[in-house]
């Protein structure tokens, strides 16, 4: 292609340069991100400054930093923020242990692997929509199986969305459900790339099972669960669906995470600019997850070589 | 030795059998959901929950048609034409996003620029934000050009949503590859577009084949920025099921449940044929062969 332009020259020559390849090829990719992403990204950056109403025709005026003042004073963000983070911890923390769990099961071959492979990875390929409004009706008290099974054990009327804590536990179990796979795949594919021999010379030593696992396996899916932590960490962050349809943010607001909150600013009260400022925020606690995610990533890929 | 390899990393017919309980009960969840696609309404919210029942296919039939009480005409819906979307928008803008992804990711892995690193970050930062952070001025936008509502819209913002992971695992894949071979070609007299197309892409494909089981699995149900940017006409599958939650009569479990089973089909199909590629895309790329 850079030849048959060479020789035409003008424009051609100088698009097809081989020096300018690297940049032709990048550019489709960037374009299509600029456009959809990046521009975006900068026009709310800038609505943060105003005191735009997305429902109001009044011209928008500026504001300087007043909306990140007031957001960060608000104590109401604080609290949503705490909720985010216990909701984050305890379904990561979850997660992980699922996750681990499924993939030293899953490390051996063994006859229909694949398919009851599947078994597991389905939970992954629901929609957040259908998760939460199945879970809801399994807490359900009277419909619910949860509470059915529950009831029969203790005779008593089990209510989990009803106190705060319960409503938490909910939300956790449902997204930790569906997103524990997820942690497995990581956690199998460190298990994969442990070489074999390490294994043999460990029989060999005669190690226990503990210090096989400690000194030979735990060193090669460590990076990979610290990958998969930050991944699901910085996901559930993000978490907007399946709170919204199991509990509204309910009882009052105790499981209104960050995300509820910014959808609720933005589209029930219409303070776009309120909003906008909020998002940077939780933004900005995003980059520096995924500046550990990639520091993260890195180490892996040392590690490998 | 060779029951030694056996006790390292093989099992026989026993193990199946207990990892196949242990799945199935990780995997009740969807089974009751499936279940419930072939109850009546009453068995549906039966007190106590049946697990036993007289199945019906109705659901699956309302999916497709209603009938009006008062009048007992059949009218088909326009779910048809939501799952028809749904592939349509998913399969397209995970396509094109592996085509734009792998020319970047060629370019970053081959030619890096001044800035390499850089690029990258911000690539793979757009990917991480919270949708919300873009999702009004996205919606103006889109009201302003008129793609509100139209295909071209959805798809380029979810090929736009699938590049960075493209870009950033393609790139893994080509960097494993010994670029001196491609060199050696180059100098033989390969041209540059046979050197990309005859020697990278056939030792990528398993790399390709990985990053669109995840793009398509992360695409499938994508839900806020669907509901806020299709129209009647371009609405998917997971708008359509929210859309059934409304009414005065409750939640209609039973059409919910047909609607989340037939959508389920196609994703685990695909899933299952491309199983061990999905284990090296989650990882970035950072297994080694």
């Amino acid at each position: 292609m850079a030849d048959v332009a060479k020789k035409q020259g003008g424009f051609g020559a100088w698009l097809f340069d081989p020096k300018r390849r690297g940049a032709l090829l990048v550019t489709p990719a960037i374009v299509v991100l600029f456009v959809m992403n990046i521009f975006p990204l900068m026009w709310s950056f800038g609505l943060s400054f105003f005191n735009y109403k997305a429902s109001s025709l009044k011209v928008p005026t500026f504001r300087g930093l007043s909306n990140y003042e007031r957001v960060l004073s608000d104590e109401r963000v604080w609290e949503r923020f705490q909720t985010t983070a216990l909701i984050v911890g305890s379904s990561v923390l979850m997660q992980l242990v699922i996750g681990f769990l499924l993939a030293l099961m899953f490390a051996k071959v063994f006859p229909m692997r694949r398919i009851v492979l599947m078994l597991v990875l389905t939970p992954m390929m629901l929609s957040f929509v259908s998760v939460g409004v199945f879970f809801k009706l399994f807490y359900e008290p009277t419909f619910g199986i949860v509470s059915y099974v529950i009831n029969f054990f203790t005779e008593d009327h089990f209510v989990l969305l009803g106190s705060p804590g319960g409503a938490i536990a909910g939300i956790v179990i449902a997204d930790a459900w569906m997103w524990s796979p997820f942690v497995m795949l990581l956690v199998l594919a460190g298990l994969v790339s442990v070489p074999k021999y390490l294994y043999e010379a460990a029989e060999i030593d005669r190690a226990s099972k503990w210090r096989t696992f400690r000194t030979i396996t735990f060193p090669y899916i460590k990076s990979l669960l610290l990958l998969a932590v930050l991944f699901r960490t910085i996901e559930t962050f993000k978490l907007f669906d399946i709170v919204y349809i199991i509990t509204e943010g309910g009882p009052g607001s105790s499981t209104e995470t960050i995300a509820v909150y910014l959808y609720r600013t933005a589209f029930q009260f219409f303070k776009t600019s309120q909003s906008s400022a909020l998002a940077y925020i939780v933004l900005f606690i995003v980059i520096v997850l995924t500046n550990l995610y990639l520091y993260a990533v890195n180490q892996r890929a040392e590690e490998i070589d | 030795m060779a029951r030694k390899y056996r006790e390292i990393g093989k099992a026989g017919w026993g193990y199946t059998a207990i990892t196949t309980i242990v799945g199935f009960i990780y995997f009740s969840p969807v089974f009751w959901i499936i279940l419930t696609a072939f109850k009546t309404r009453r068995d549906a919210l039966a007190v106590p929950p049946k697990l036993f029942f007289t199945p019906t296919l109705d659901n699956f039939m309302s999916v497709f048609y209603r009938t009006s009480i008062t009048t007992g005409n059949s009218q088909a819906t326009d779910m048809g034409l939501y799952f028809f979307n749904s592939i349509f928008i998913a399969f397209t803008s995970v396509g094109l996003a592996i085509i734009l992804g792998t020319l970047a990711a060629y370019a970053f892995s081959r030619f890096p620029l001044k800035g390499n690193d850089t690029y990258l970050f911000i690539i793979l930062t757009t990917r991480m934000m919270p949708p919300i952070v873009v999702i009004i001025p996205i919606f103006l936008m889109f009201r302003l050009t008129g793609l509100a509502g139209s295909y071209w819209g959805i798809m380029l913002l979810y090929t736009a949503f699938n590049i960075p992971f493209s870009v950033w695992l393609i790139k893994s894949f080509f960097d494993e590859l010994n670029p001196e071979i491609e060199d050696a070609a180059r100098m033989d007299g390969s041209s540059e577009r046979r050197v990309f197309f005859g020697f990278c892409i056939p030792q990528i494909l398993a790399g390709l084949a990985a990053t669109f089981v995840f793009g398509l699995i992360l695409t499938w149900n994508e839900f806020l920025f669907a509901l806020l940017l299709t129209g009647v006409e371009t609405r998917t599958v997971p708008v359509a099921m929210a859309r059934t939650l409304g009414g005065e009569v409750g939640v209609d479990y039973g059409l919910l449940a047909a609607i989340v089973t037939l959508f389920l089909i196609p994703i685990f199909f695909v899933t299952f044929l491309l199983q061990n590629q999905l284990l090296r895309g989650v990882t970035f790329g950072t297994v080694k062969k």
